[in-house]
């Protein structure tokens, strides 16, 4: 019959109304500053770089200032100046650091595609949402310093693809160490063969994705 | 004895404060005082009401959709101190509105501009005072009291289309046209769905209309129009005409902010926007008041012992549970296209309030019927009006139910 429609929307209101002041389940807002809904963990805004040492973010960043993320962003907001000097990353290799990574927040467009290019595992995403600032040329301009965040940080926003991270880089890890272990037992053989120059290469051109 | 003084005390309080205040000034400025007297209390009431109206609504609206409503906004220069559920949350409104930058376009009538706000608030006050608010309190006891309501009512419908054609504004004006169209569709309805309370009551003053319902059966049921089958018939639609009158969800066709911005309102900032937002909720509180005069009893208890209760806070309490009626449907119902809309004024209740009509005059030439030949004048009065409601239900939604999604993918 006409109107019953109206009848049983007026009764899923009032249900509502009765229920949301017993039910908290019933609830689909929080007060926001005080209460914060959790963010899923897929969800992504800005990259941020990672570091292995919160002690020391600038001498640990997992970034080699290879550029790749500079060139390959659509919008171009990345900014990358190489170092000079090398200093040794966390498996004790010498290596390059970006001596200046900016990226400008009011033009990345988070398309995740820096993170996906990353050879080394060194820009993620990241979930914080509140960025805003009174000068957009100060403040959504972001150097390296704002940008340096710890692995234990990775960890609480993105757990699964963190671990999966971690494992993968412990392998390679691992994997290298032994290929270097190889390479020595290889060289002291080569050595003593009084064959040395032959071996020494071939270490230092594979050990890339391990820094 | 003591409780039957207070009552009566209570219940011409307002009248004797006001005689009072006549009373000390010079006579020949005492009928003026006598009537501005009148004014700024109906002001002062209505306006207090409107301003809290919005903010129940806001919470209203929150808990009927599981959320928590506006409860922030607590003292000034007190940051962390009590919040006070929101409650003063109108006065920051309020002062918000006033410090605004009022923009008036380049193009825009500049005089009709200003005059519409204006007027469609005086439009709106001026219905307030015919109605009876309690006993004794009449501010305007006229005769015709309901022509000159809807004369009144209807006369805010020239301030919107003003609005929207000063506005020089597609959408203003598209918002003004669509109005009128929905006002003169519902008009129709909204007046005939009140004439069989004129034709039972035999008189167009309010206050003799609600003195017509101040009777009980047992003492505990009152003989409010709604509780008779032609009464209820005409207070649903009632209900219906004066959601569209108001311009109200689901009939807030005029400022659909997807199709037409905010409608009649696009041009309007500042103070004038809130002159606007007042006149509608004003009319909305109007209108509520005169169906409550007319079809609830107006300001009649509704138990013969609940009559130490003054009067006029049962005509407030009505209104007010019209007014939260009025915002549950609004948490509800979605809004109806402009077709749909003029197809259920003039298929659906136009019908059926000409039909209620002649229900009225059956039960009004029926009212010396007693004894089982009542239950003969329920069944059939009950039946005149529930029979064509089906069937004119079942022409209006014919093929088109259940409802089939084209474009969507299924």
């Amino acid at each position: 019959m006409l109107g019953s429609g109206i009848i049983n929307g007026l009764i899923v209101t009032a249900k509502n109304f009765v229920g949301s002041y017993h039910d908290p389940k019933r609830m689909v807002t929080v007060q926001y500053p005080e209460e914060r809904a959790k963010l899923p963990e897929n969800y992504r805004n800005f990259p941020f770089l990672i570091t292995e040492n919160a002690t020391d973010p600038m001498g640990t960043l997992r970034c080699v200032a290879c550029q790749i993320c500079e060139k390959e962003c659509p919008p171009q907001c990345i900014y990358i100046e190489k170092s000079k000097d090398k200093k040794p990353d966390a498996t004790g290799k010498p290596q390059l650091y970006p001596a200046v990574f900016a990226i400008d927040t009011s033009v990345c467009m988070s398309c995740q595609i820096c993170v996906e290019v990353c050879p080394f595992d060194a820009i993620k995403m990241d979930q914080v949402f509140e960025v805003a600032a009174t000068d957009r040329f100060t403040g959504l301009l972001l150097d390296r310093e704002q940008l340096a965040k710890p692995n234990s940080y990775f960890h609480e926003i993105h757990p699964t693809d963190a671990a999966e991270v971690d494992t993968r880089l412990a392998t390679e890890r691992q994997a290298a160490e032994e290929k270097a272990k190889a390479a020595a037992a290889a060289k002291a053989a080569a050595a003593a063969k009084a064959a040395a120059p032959k071996a020494a290469v071939k270490p230092a051109a594979e050990g890339g994705p391990t820094a | 004895m003591i409780i039957a003084a207070i009552d009566s005390y209570l219940e011409v309080a307002p009248l004797a404060w006001r005689d009072a205040v006549v009373q000390w000034c010079p006579e020949p400025t005492q009928w003026l005082v006598h009537h501005l007297i009148t004014i700024v209390a109906i002001l002062a009431v209505f306006g207090t009401l409107f301003a809290f109206t919005p903010l129940a609504e806001r919470k209203l609206l929150g808990r009927l959709q599981n959320r928590l409503g506006p409860n922030r906004s607590g003292l000034p220069w007190w940051q962390n101190g009590p919040k006070l559920w929101g409650l003063t949350q109108p006065f920051a409104d309020a002062v918000k509105a006033l410090t605004k930058e009022d923009i008036v376009p380049a193009a825009a009538d500049k005089l009709l501009h200003f005059l519409a706000p204006v007027l469609i608030v005086a439009f709106s006050l001026l219905t307030f005072a015919v109605l009876p608010f309690g006993r004794h309190l009449v501010p305007v006891g006229l005769d015709a009291a309901l022509l000159y309501f809807f004369a009144a009512g209807s006369a805010t419908e020239l301030a919107i289309f003003m609005a929207g054609w000063a506005s020089r504004n597609k959408y203003s004006l598209l918002a003004a046209m669509r109005a009128l169209a929905q006002v003169i569709s519902y008009e129709l309805p909204l007046i005939l769905s009140v004439v069989p309370i004129v034709l039972i009551a035999g008189t167009l003053s309010l206050q003799d209309i609600v003195l017509a319902q101040g009777f009980w059966t047992f003492g505990f049921l009152p003989h409010w129009f709604v509780f008779t089958p032609w009464g209820f018939a005409g207070f649903l639609l009632f209900l219906v005409s004066a959601l569209a009158e108001s311009n109200r969800s689901p009939f807030d066709l005029p400022e659909a902010e997807s199709e037409l911005i905010a409608g009649h309102l696009t041009e309007y900032s500042g103070f004038k926007y809130a002159l606007f937002f007042m006149a509608e909720y004003f009319g909305l509180t109007a209108l509520s008041g005169l169906g409550v005069t007319l079809f609830l009893g107006g300001w009649q208890a509704p138990c013969a012992f609940l009559q130490f209760i003054p009067s006029w806070l049962w005509f407030m309490g009505k209104v007010i549970g019209m007014l939260l009626l009025f915002i549950w449907i609004r948490g509800t119902l979605l809004r109806l296209r402009i077709d749909q809309l003029t197809r259920l004024a003039w298929q659906f209740m136009v019908p059926l309030t000409l039909i209620n009509l002649g229900n009225a005059a059956f039960w009004s030439l029926t009212a010396g019927w007693t004894g089982p030949l009542q239950l003969v004048r329920w069944g059939v009065s009950l039946a005149i009006i529930v029979i064509p409601f089906v069937l004119l239900g079942r022409r209006l939604s014919a093929g088109r139910h259940p409802r089939t999604y084209r474009y969507a993918a299924s």
